[in-house]
């Protein structure tokens, strides 16, 4: 028999509909993998066993009568700093160890209204602050294609739980890279959306001007699928901007363009320390597309370089301002030694916060204090400007950019960890985009002799999702 | 080059209590993200505009209505410390 675990949606959604096997089967086959690889791997946080059976049996259900969407009684993850109702949400934070949300991320309702089955919670980089997720206070991820390199990060756990058959999407955040490095580095695909196309309710802010959440599935066209259901504008969040939903199952389906053409950009290429292997993956789908018929240009984003320095400069200075709310009152840790007021909250985030939230916390206040603001958090914002414009201008001329996702594949657990500004240089190829607000998506594309998978990261136009996972569905197949 | 006074001062704004070990190291580390932010200091950005929001939304307005709050009870439940349905708090004055 077919392993249930390792279908796509739109197989397992066929079966289901010939009654080949139900929802409780494709559930009992995903705990039965975590069971016997979340030991090792350590990609959940949580697993909601008996409530994800229970959810299986009603999308059972609607099966039966005819109520049915795709999705239904499919089981997916959520990465835990995205909230879930009744069902902790860390966040991998020790702050919020003990937190039941009393409502629900917008994303992860839609998905469970249309009969998706809610698996588990994934391990992530504490509040999505890193990029191996060896900034977890619940354990490091590890790579499913070899135990002793990162996950990437920081939804890690979420690459990890879809690359090892634990369920068949996940949920997750990315705010400079959080989405496609750890698809890079564990071999899925990973998109982050325009900012605005899908609600921030209830996803845990870190910079809410970059924060987007996004899907991440084995096949660009289960991507395509879990994106229809989750985008859309959302009352609950004013940042979220378009209520019409294009219909990226039929586009990932429809032929390419041939006036389609694809820049690109010479300073991803320019970057120091470059693997060889990646560069060379990356060439080689670059010639695929042009035996398409493609046009490819070369082009240039010049302040591509300073896409970090600026991302490193908002980040924290947003993230301090949203992370001041965990101060162990209403919600959350509070530390019993706390004598007073002022106790409460220093000794609370004291333990309950990882060293790095603690960095990006002081780099912001920091970054904001009276006499820095201009030289810093203005400065930073006025570059956003000129590397948004690069973009706009580069997309008068092309429809996509073609780069690599990350400089190297899946590092060395610990290699990274003891020095942040090391760590922080993994997203070079990432911060543009997310800083100026643009969708991107990282495509499996191969493996490095050593079996490290490879990512190729397609950076779209504002709104065209679509064509990013049509460009990537013909890459993979 | 940040010192660890420096440190010790914007962990007191920021209300976060640190260990030595965790001045030291934030000291050291935070002072290579500041010189690495230098960078932008070779970009020209007179005249050139702020971006806050990347798609230039302005102020989004709804109408101030109440609306109904279902979920009360769970909020209560997550309480550090409660009594009869009220969150308790340290006192805010040390001679409390």
């Amino acid at each position: 028999m077919r392993e249930l675990n390792k279908l796509t949606i739109k197989e397992a959604y066929e079966g289901l509909r010939k009654k080949e096997f139900t929802s409780v089967d494709l559930t009992k086959a995903c705990l039965a993998q975590i069971k016997k690889k979340n030991k090792e791997i350590n990609a959940f946080i949580t697993v909601c066993e008996d409530k994800a059976l229970a959810e299986a049996k009603l999308a059972d259900e609607m099966i039966q009568n005819d109520k049915a969407t795709i999705l239904t009684g499919i089981p997916f993850s959520v990465k835990d700093s995205i909230v879930t109702k009744g069902v902790r949400s860390t966040a991998a934070a020790k702050i919020l160890d003990n937190y039941i949300p009393s409502f629900e991320a917008t994303v992860v309702e839609k998905i469970r209204k249309a009969g998706g089955v809610l698996i588990g919670k994934t391990n992530c980089d504490s509040f999505g602050h890193g990029a191996s997720n060896e900034n977890s206070m619940y354990g490091a991820v590890k790579n499913p294609f070899d135990l002793n390199k990162v996950s990437g990060g920081s939804s890690g756990g979420s690459a990890a739980s879809v690359a090892d058959h634990m369920c068949f999407f996940s949920i997750a955040e990315d705010t400079g890279g959080s989405i496609r490095q750890p698809a890079s580095f564990c071999g899925v695909f990973g998109l982050r959306p325009t900012y605005g196309r899908n609600s921030r309710f209830g996803v845990m802010p870190m910079a809410s001007s970059l924060d987007v959440v996004g899907p991440m599935a084995r096949t660009a066209q289960d991507l395509a699928i879990v994106l229809s259901f989750m985008s859309g504008k959302d009352e609950k969040d004013s940042t979220s901007v378009l209520s019409v939903v294009d219909n990226y199952e039929k586009i990932v389906e429809n032929k390419i363009k041939k006036d389609l053409v694809v820049g690109v950009p010479k300073e991803y290429f320019e970057i120091e320390g470059i693997n060889k292997e990646i560069k060379e993956n990356i060439l080689a789908q670059i010639e695929k597309l042009k035996k398409e018929g493609i046009k490819i240009v070369e082009v240039s984003l010049p302040y591509t370089k300073y896409a970090m320095a600026v991302y490193y400069i908002l980040v924290p200075s947003e993230d301090s301002s949203n992370m001041a709310r965990l101060d162990g009152i209403r919600y959350g840790m509070r530390d019993k030694k706390a004598k007073n007021l002022d106790e409460t909250y220093s000794l609370s985030k004291a333990a309950g916060f990882h060293e790095e939230v603690k960095r990006r916390i002081l780099i912001g206040t920091y970054a904001l204090s009276a006499g820095y603001y201009d030289a810093y958090y203005k400065k930073a914002q006025k570059v956003r400007t000129l590397i948004k414009k690069d973009f706009e201008k580069v997309f008068e001329k092309v429809d996509l950019l073609i780069t690599p996702t990350s400089p190297f594949p899946a590092f060395s657990l610990g290699e990274k960890k003891d020095d942040p500004m090391q760590m922080y240089l993994a997203d070079v190829m990432l911060s543009p985009a997310a800083v100026a607000g643009y969708p991107a998506l990282s495509v499996p594309t191969g493996f490095t002799k050593s079996g490290l998978p490879i990512g190729t990261q397609l950076i779209g136009n504002k709104m065209e999702e679509g064509l990013l996972m049509q460009i990537a569905k013909n890459l993979t197949e | 080059m940040l010192t660890i006074e420096e440190v010790r001062k914007i962990a007191a704004l920021a209300k976060i209590k640190l260990t030595a070990q965790e001045e030291e190291r934030h000291a050291k580390t935070i002072s290579a993200v500041f010189e690495y932010m230098k960078i932008l200091n070779e970009v020209d950005t007179e005249d050139i505009e702020p971006t806050f929001e990347v798609n230039e939304l302005k102020n989004i307005w709804r109408e101030d209505k109440a609306k109904k709050c279902d979920y009360g009870t769970e909020l209560i439940e997550q309480f550090p410390q409660k009594y009869a349905g009220m969150l308790v708090v340290p006192g805010v004055f040390d001679n409390d």
